[in-house]
C-alpha cells in the first residue's frame, strides 16, 4: 500500500526557470494495484517516480509505503522495498561485472545478508533457475560481463534484478521504450508474467495509449504536476483511446500534445 | 639477459616490484574499481613508512605492520569523508589530505629522515628465520600472496561486490539499496591500508625513511597498474589482480635495465609520467586517428565525384 498525500515539488524556485513539477498531488495505491500512467512531456510522471524513490525530497506532503513514512528516508534505504526499472537499459546493470555478480548484488539487496556474505552454490542454482525463465539463454552465460549483452537482454536482466527480492512496489518508467518492437513485446510479457505471479503492486509510465488501457487494472493521467484523470476496473474496461483523449481534453481544457502518444500503435 | 642485467640486480628488482605491487593493488581498488583518483597516495605511502619505522624503532617489529596499516586506514577515511559527506571534489580531497600529511609525517618522524640500520625489522627477522640469499624475496612474496588472496576473497563478498559496482554504474548501485558513501569510504580505507603497508615495508627494506620518499608514487603505481592491465588483459578479476602484480614487477625490471644502461635515476619519474599519460590517452588518440582517416577518405571520394 502506497499513500501519497498532498505532495508538492518546485524546481529552481525563485529563478526564471522555476518549474512546479508536482502540485498538491495525492494518490492511494492499494496492494496489488497495477496502475498505468500517461501524460504529455513534462506532466510530472518521472518526477513522481523520483519523488517516491527519494532522488530528491519533496517540498511538502508525505509519502507512506506499507505503513512506514518514507518522506525523508534517504534514497538508498527506500530501495530496500522498491524495484525501479529505467527507460535506459544501461542504467540498471553494471557492465563490467558478470551476470552472476549483478544478480548477487540484487539478491543481497533486501539487507538481511551479512556484509561479508558470498554467494553460495545454492544461490547460484537459484540464479540459473531464474535466468532460465527469461528464455534468452542467459543461464549459460553467467560468467559473461553484462556489457556484452544486448539492450533487451540487459533490460530483462534488470527486471529480474528488480524483482529478485519481491519489492513492495515496482516502478516501471517506460522500460520498453528504448527497445526494438519485438524485444519490447518480449520484455513486456516477461514483466506481466512476473507481476501477476507475485501479485506485485506496480506503477508503469507508458506513452502507448492502447497499452495504458489494456495493461493493469487502473489508469491515471497526469498534466501540469497533477492527476487529471483516474479510472479503474469496470469504468476503464469500456473505454477506448478516443474516450481517454476526450476525457483528457475535458479535464485540462486542452488537447493532448505528445506526438509519441498519438502515433503509438496498437499492440498485436 | 646476463650481459645487461645480473641475477642480483634482477632479484632486487623483483623484490621491489613485489612490495610496490601493494600500492598498485591499492590503486586497482580505488582507481579501477571505485573509479576514484585518490591523490593522497604519495603522502599515505610516506605515512606508512613513518609510523612503521617509529614503532619498529621503539622495539616492536611486528606491531609496526598493523600500526602502519591503521594509519593508512585513517588517511583513507579522511579522504573519503571529505568527498562523500562534505562535497569536496574527489581529486581535491586527495590533494588536500596529501598536503596535510606532509606535516603529519614530519610530526610522526620528529625529523625528515629516520635511520633503521641497526633496528630489528621484519626483514632482519626473515634473514634469521629463512636464511640464505632469498629471504627478502620470500617475505615480499608472502605479503603479496596474502594481500591478493584476501583482496580477491573480499571483492567476492556482498560489500566487495558493492564496491565494484559503485565505480561501474552509480544509478544501479543506488537502485540496489547500496549507500555509495559507505562503499567509497570502505574502499578508500582498504586502499589506504595497502599503500601504507607498502610504505612500511619499503622503509624496512631500504632501512631508511625519508619525508620525500612518496613523491610521485601515485604515477609510478598507475604505470604499473596500466602495464599490468594492458599486457595481462582484462579477463576475470583474479587474473587482473595477478596482472597488476606482474605489471609492477615488470616495471621495476625495466627500471633496473634502464639504470644499467646509464639512464640517470632522476629521469625515472619523467619516464613513468610519459608511460601513464600515453597509456591513458591512447584510446582517445586512436579514436581521433580513425575519425581523421574516415574524414580524409570521404573528402577524397567527394572530390572524385565532382571531377567526373
Amino acid at each position: 500500500m502506497l499513500s501519497i498525500r498532498h505532495l508538492s515539488k518546485t524546481f529552481n524556485a525563485g529563478t526564471v526557470n522555476e518549474k512546479q513539477a508536482l502540485r498538491d498531488l495525492s494518490l492511494e495505491v492499494p496492494d496489488g494495484d497495477f496502475i498505468t500512467i500517461i501524460g504529455s512531456n513534462g506532466a510530472g510522471k518521472s518526477t513522481l517516480f523520483n519523488a517516491i524513490c527519494g532522488t530528491f525530497y519533496a517540498d511538502a506532503g508525505e509519502i507512506v509505503l506499507a505503513g512506514a513514512d518514507i518522506t525523508y528516508l534517504p534514497e538508498y534505504k527506500r530501495y530496500h522495498e522498491i524495484g525501479h526499472i529505467f527507460q535506459d537499459p544501461m542504467k540498471g546493470t553494471a557492465p563490467h561485472m558478470t551476470i552472476e555478480e549483478n544478480l548477487s548484488i540484487a539478491y543481497f539487496r533486501a539487507g538481511r545478508a551479512g556484509t561479508l556474505r558470498r554467494v553460495s552454490r545454492a544461490d547460484k542454482a537459484l540464479f540459473r533457475e531464474q535466468l532460465a525463465l527469461l528464455d534468452m539463454g542467459l543461464e549459460d552465460r553467467m560468467k559473461s560481463p553484462v556489457g556484452l549483452l544486448s539492450g533487451g537482454q540487459r533490460q530483462a536482466l534488470t527486471l529480474l534484478m528488480a524483482t529478485m527480492v519481491t519489492p513492495k512496489l515496482l516502478l516501471l518508467d517506460e522500460h520498453t521504450a528504448a527497445l526494438d518492437p519485438a524485444t519490447a513485446d518480449k520484455v513486456l510479457s516477461l514483466t506481466m508474467d512476473i507481476v501477476s505471479a507475485r501479485r506485485l503492486t506496480c506503477l508503469m509510465v507508458t506513452h502507448n495509449m492502447h497499452q495504458a488501457l489494456s495493461l493493469g487494472n487502473r489508469t491515471i493521467m497526469m498534466d501540469g504536476g497533477k492527476i487529471v484523470l483516474d479510472v479503474r476496473d469496470e469504468t476503464r474496461a469500456g473505454m477506448t483511446v478516443q474516450d481517454l483523449l476526450d476525457q483528457f481534453a475535458a479535464g485540462t481544457g486542452s488537447a493532448l500534445d505528445a506526438d509519441r502518444i498519438l502515433l503509438s500503435k496498437k499492440p498485436q | 639477459m646476463g650481459q645487461i642485467i645480473s641475477l642480483g640486480v634482477l632479484q632486487s628488482a623483483v623484490e621491489l616490484g613485489l612490495v610496490y605491487a601493494l600500492v598498485a593493488l591499492a590503486l586497482f581498488l580505488s582507481y579501477s574499481m571505485l573509479n576514484v583518483c585518490d591523490l593522497s597516495t604519495d603522502g599515505c605511502f610516506t605515512l606508512g613508512c613513518a609510523v612503521g619505522a617509529i614503532v619498529a624503532l621503539a622495539g616492536h617489529p611486528f606491531l609496526a605492520i598493523p600500526a602502519a596499516m591503521g594509519a593508512g586506514v585513517l588517511s583513507g577515511f579522511v579522504t573519503a569523508q571529505l568527498q562523500t559527506r562534505f562535497g569536496v571534489e574527489s581529486l581535491l580531497a586527495g590533494i588536500i589530505v596529501n598536503t596535510g600529511l606532509y606535516t603529519i609525517n614530519i610530526l610522526v618522524m620528529g625529523k625528515v629522515t629516520l635511520n633503521l640500520n641497526s633496528t630489528t625489522t621484519l626483514f632482519t627477522m626473515a634473514k634469521v628465520a629463512f636464511g640464505g640469499g632469498y629471504y627478502k624475496l620470500l617475505l615480499a612474496l608472502l605479503f603479496v600472496v596474502a594481500v591478493v588472496a584476501v583482496l580477491l576473497w573480499f571483492l567476492g563478498t556482498r560489500l566487495g561486490l558493492s564496491i565494484r559496482a559503485t565505480g561501474d554504474n552509480a544509478s544501479m548501485v543506488r537502485a540496489s539499496s547500496i549507500n555509495p558513501a559507505v562503499t567509497v569510504t570502505v574502499g578508500l580505507c582498504v586502499s589506504g591500508a595497502l599503500t601504507a603497508l607498502a610504505g612500511c615495508l619499503i622503509g624496512e627494506y631500504n632501512k631508511t625513511c625519508d619525508i620525500n620518499m612518496g613523491t610521485g608514487m601515485v604515477t609510478i603505481a598507475l604505470a604499473s597498474l596500466i602495464i599490468g592491465e594492458t599486457i595481462f588483459g582484462r579477463k576475470s578479476i583474479g587474473w587482473r589482480a595477478v596482472g597488476v602484480v606482474l605489471g609492477s614487477v615488470l616495471y621495476r625490471i625495466v627500471v633496473a635495465i634502464a639504470l644499467r644502461l646509464n639512464m640517470p635515476a632522476s629521469a625515472l619519474k619523467l619516464v613513468s609520467a610519459v608511460i601513464v599519460a600515453v597509456a591513458i590517452a591512447l584510446p582517445t588518440i586512436r579514436a581521433k586517428a580513425a575519425f581523421y582517416r574516415k574524414k580524409r577518405a570521404a573528402l577524397a571520394a567527394r572530390k572524385e565525384r565532382k571531377a567526373c
